[in-house]
């Protein structure tokens, strides 16, 4: 928010509401909005903590805000590397030209885990892959942004950024009469309008899309059920799908329905028992069968995985390259592979500065924040990495950029990343907005709600 | 629409109709236990609003002896009594989440906040929770339940899914709260007549509602013949049998026009209709009430299956 003393301009509208908000107006709002967030029914459940499964991701009311310019340059980034991520999958379950030019190891390809062998050689409609990019940035300086990582299957939180918005127009609508910021709600609009441009084949008529979950006990769930509302398509289970004659129908109470556009929010290995894991119940038997004769769509396609390996990603900024012939916009961390001899030893030797990460993991889970750590567990951690030295990335750890927070004391910098969705079908979409997760603990650098992190509403001024 | 999204819709609505109708047992059960018994001591009745509600020998393993204390928090409280009104207010609310996008933000906003205040009751110190206190809140709670819907809902299929689970599972819950005093309604010489049983009487109108209703349609005494009219065959009555069964046949009829076919499900509850549209109470005696209710909710079970085969398995063709 600050550049020395002086308050950045993107944040001047703020200034004088929040100094001037007594802290009991503060308490007031923030237990409005929590019970906002509840009768909603926005909750989360935390895998492998037990509680309760209706838990909260805290809120915090203080906007994180872009300036029309800064936001410019990272759509451009982010559509950027969205084109290159979905040119590079294109590519490898095709002719391979990336590989065959030597600028990315096969081996990293094709004996990746995300690999999917049963999509070769089959090019999914528009020839996109990837049809919803989460891309995680941090920020490091005024025009310095970072990718930690892509996701290029499901990622999810969209709900998030759409009721954060939601509720804080409904709490402070003067902020809003004030300060021209640019509106994120067309993004289930464009959601649909991205899905149903990427219709099989053999579809006729009007796409009928659906939104696949696996079930309500996901900690997913509510966002499913949202998009699917916004969206107005159906959100069903594996068992209201079958497949007969090279279609996909859903089970309705007057008969059979074609679907032609799966938005799946499952795993790769659980979409089909006849092609992938035989023990799958959230699936539909045949379902690649009648993908790869273009009966259905699935997105994201089988296989997109591949892309947003945490092993590959060192590989995106040539990939921008080779597909694109531009140079990429948005930076990558430096990051050390362990599986290389070299940089697994600079990576033990350096550990207590670095922030080590498994290749496959998610959520914030199973990784080592060096500089807050304690001896003991880096000795434990380097023991992991001894052992299985290619399940092990590292990377510096970053100044990241903080923003203002309502913590107890009042207002005090937390360290902050960034989650825009950009849509890609017929064409590329961006809405002007994203999810910034927030680290609520003092100097904590983790921002995963299964860490203690918190959520706040992203905005970004009109021009 | 889906047919699980239909069986959640429906679902949801028979839960809310159960936890409603274990209220009113609950209140019958109450109302009776004040009244002095002629043997002395008070009447204990208990044992037949557990028989009504279907679950004496789950009861009766669980606590033993029929203490009022132990049934308020079986019939309210208990999470190992599916019937509970704790239970069903839960799983109307799991089954509403399930299909959030088939309900309107109202009637999610009031499944969600009963959630969240039979959960604070079973926070508090039961003391200060009145019997009267929780019949009442759960009375006033399936009413806005049933008026947000009303009020809000969309009149697509799903709402007659809605529909024809609210009148099944009242069609079922009247015939159990009737079933609770049938032997005091069976017209024997013995009873006709007492003060005691004209006090039972009341208080099962009562229970339904229907105390003052009961008075406008009918006025002067009242006798057994009266009130099994009233309870099963009376049209004007919303929680009579006929009413109840006109109920589902209404909406299986609009699904029927809808989907421009009729089914074994449509045939069945014009079947129910026609039998009690030619009924007296004098044919309901003769069969013998308890065995006509009897009879009944079998029926009302077996056309609750027809309606899941067709349409809520996702068989159809």
């Amino acid at each position: 928010m600050y550049d020395g003393s002086d308050v950045r301009p993107p944040y001047r509208g703020l200034e004088g509401w929040s100094r001037d908000m007594p802290s009991e107006l503060k308490a007031m709002k923030q237990s409005e909005a929590e019970a906002l967030f509840r009768r909603i029914g926005i909750t989360f459940a935390v895998y492998g903590e037990g509680g309760s499964p209706d838990r909260l991701i805290p809120f915090d009311m203080f906007p994180r805000v872009f300036s029309a310019d800064e936001w410019h340059r990272l759509e451009r980034g982010i559509k950027q590397r969205a084109r290159a991520l979905n040119a590079f999958l294109v590519d490898v379950y095709g002719r391979g030209e990336i590989v065959k030019a030597g600028r990315i190891p096969g081996r990293l390809v094709y004996q990746n885990e995300a690999y999917e062998t049963a999509v070769c050689g089959f090019v999914p409609p528009k020839g996109v892959y990837s049809h919803i990019v989460g891309i995680d940035l941090v920020r490091t300086g005024p025009d310095e942004f970072f990718v930690l990582e892509d996701n290029c299957r499901t990622p999810s939180g969209v709900s998030y950024m759409l009721e954060n918005r939601e509720i804080m127009m409904r709490m402070f609508p003067q902020l809003f009469q004030h300060n021209r910021i640019a509106p994120v709600e067309n993004y289930p609009g464009l959601l649909r309008r991205t899905l149903a441009s990427v219709a099989p084949r053999k579809c006729e008529g009007e796409p009928r899309v659906v939104i696949l979950t696996p079930g309500h006990y996901n900690s997913a769930y509510y966002e499913h059920s949202f998009l699917a509302d916004m969206m107005g398509v159906e959100l069903v289970e594996g068992a209201d799908l079958f497949v007969e004659g090279d279609y996909c129908w859903m089970r309705t109470t007057e008969g059979p329905k074609r679907v032609d556009v799966i938005y799946r929010r499952i795993d790769d290995a659980f979409i089909d028992p006849l092609c992938f894991r035989p023990d799958s119940m959230l699936g539909v038997a045949g379902l690649m069968n009648v993908y790869r004769s273009g009966g259905v769509t699935i997105c994201s396609a089988p296989g997109a995985g591949v892309a947003d390996d945490k092993a590959i990603y060192t590989f995106v900024p040539e990939m921008v390259r080779f597909y694109l012939g531009e140079e990429p916009i948005l930076n990558n961390v430096p990051t050390w592979q362990c599986a290389k001899s070299d940089d697994c030893k600079y990576v033990l030797e350096h550990l207590p500065e670095l922030v080590v990460k498994e290749v496959h993991g998610s959520g914030g889970y199973g990784m080592l924040v060096g500089p807050k750590a304690d001896r003991s567990t880096i000795d434990i951690f380097a023991e992991k990495i001894r052992e299985k030295p290619w399940n092990y990335i590292a990377q510096p750890t970053l100044a990241l950029s903080t923003c203002p927070t309502f913590v107890d004391e009042g207002i005090a910098p937390r360290h902050v990343d960034l989650r825009p969705y950009c849509l890609v079908g017929e064409q590329i979409e961006l809405v002007p907005g994203g999810l910034t997760r927030v680290a609520l603990k003092e100097g904590s650098l983790v921002v995963n709600s299964s860490q203690g992190g918190g959520v706040k509403d992203t905005w970004v001024m009109a021009e | 629409m889906l047919s699980r999204t239909a069986e959640n819709l429906f679902w949801t609505a028979r839960y809310i109709e159960r936890a409603e109708t274990n209220a009113r047992l609950l209140e019958v059960g109450a109302r009776n236990a004040l009244i002095p018994n002629t043997g002395g001591g008070y009447r204990n009745e208990w044992d037949s609003v557990l028989q009504a509600s279907g679950t004496a020998a789950a009861f009766a393993e669980k606590y033993g002896e029929t203490v009022q204390r132990n049934i308020e928090t079986w019939m309210f409280f208990d999470r190992d009594n599916p019937n509970s009104v704790t239970s069903c207010i839960e799983r109307a609310r799991e089954n509403g989440r399930i299909v959030r996008t088939a309900l309107t933000s109202q009637v999610w906003d009031v499944l969600n906040t009963a959630f969240a205040e039979v959960r604070e009751f079973a926070r508090q110190e039961r003391s200060s929770l009145s019997l009267s206190d929780l019949t009442d809140w759960t009375l006033r709670t399936t009413a806005l339940v049933r008026g947000s819907a009303l009020n809000t809902q969309l009149r697509n299929d799903g709402n007659d899914f809605t529909n024809i689970g609210h009148y099944l599972e009242r069609a079922d819950s009247t015939a159990r709260l009737l079933d609770v005093k049938y032997f005091v309604l069976l017209p024997t010489i013995s009873h006709v007549g007492s003060g005691l049983d004209n006090y039972q009487w009341r208080t099962l109108l009562r229970a339904m509602s229907s105390n003052r209703a009961f008075n406008w349609a009918y006025g002067g005494e009242i006798s057994p013949a009266k009130i099994v009219d009233f309870l099963v065959l009376n049209r004007a009555c919303p929680r009579s049998l006929l009413s109840a069964v006109e109920g589902a046949n209404d909406h299986l009829d609009r699904l029927a026009r809808a989907y421009g076919r009729s089914t074994a499900a449509q045939t069945a509850v014009r079947g129910m209709v026609g039998e009690l549209a030619d009924m007296t109470v004098e044919d309901i005696f003769d069969e013998g009430l308890h065995e006509f209710l009897t009879r009944f909710i079998l029926r009302v079970g077996a056309l609750a299956g027809e309606v899941q085969r067709t349409y809520l398995s996702g068989e159809m063709r």
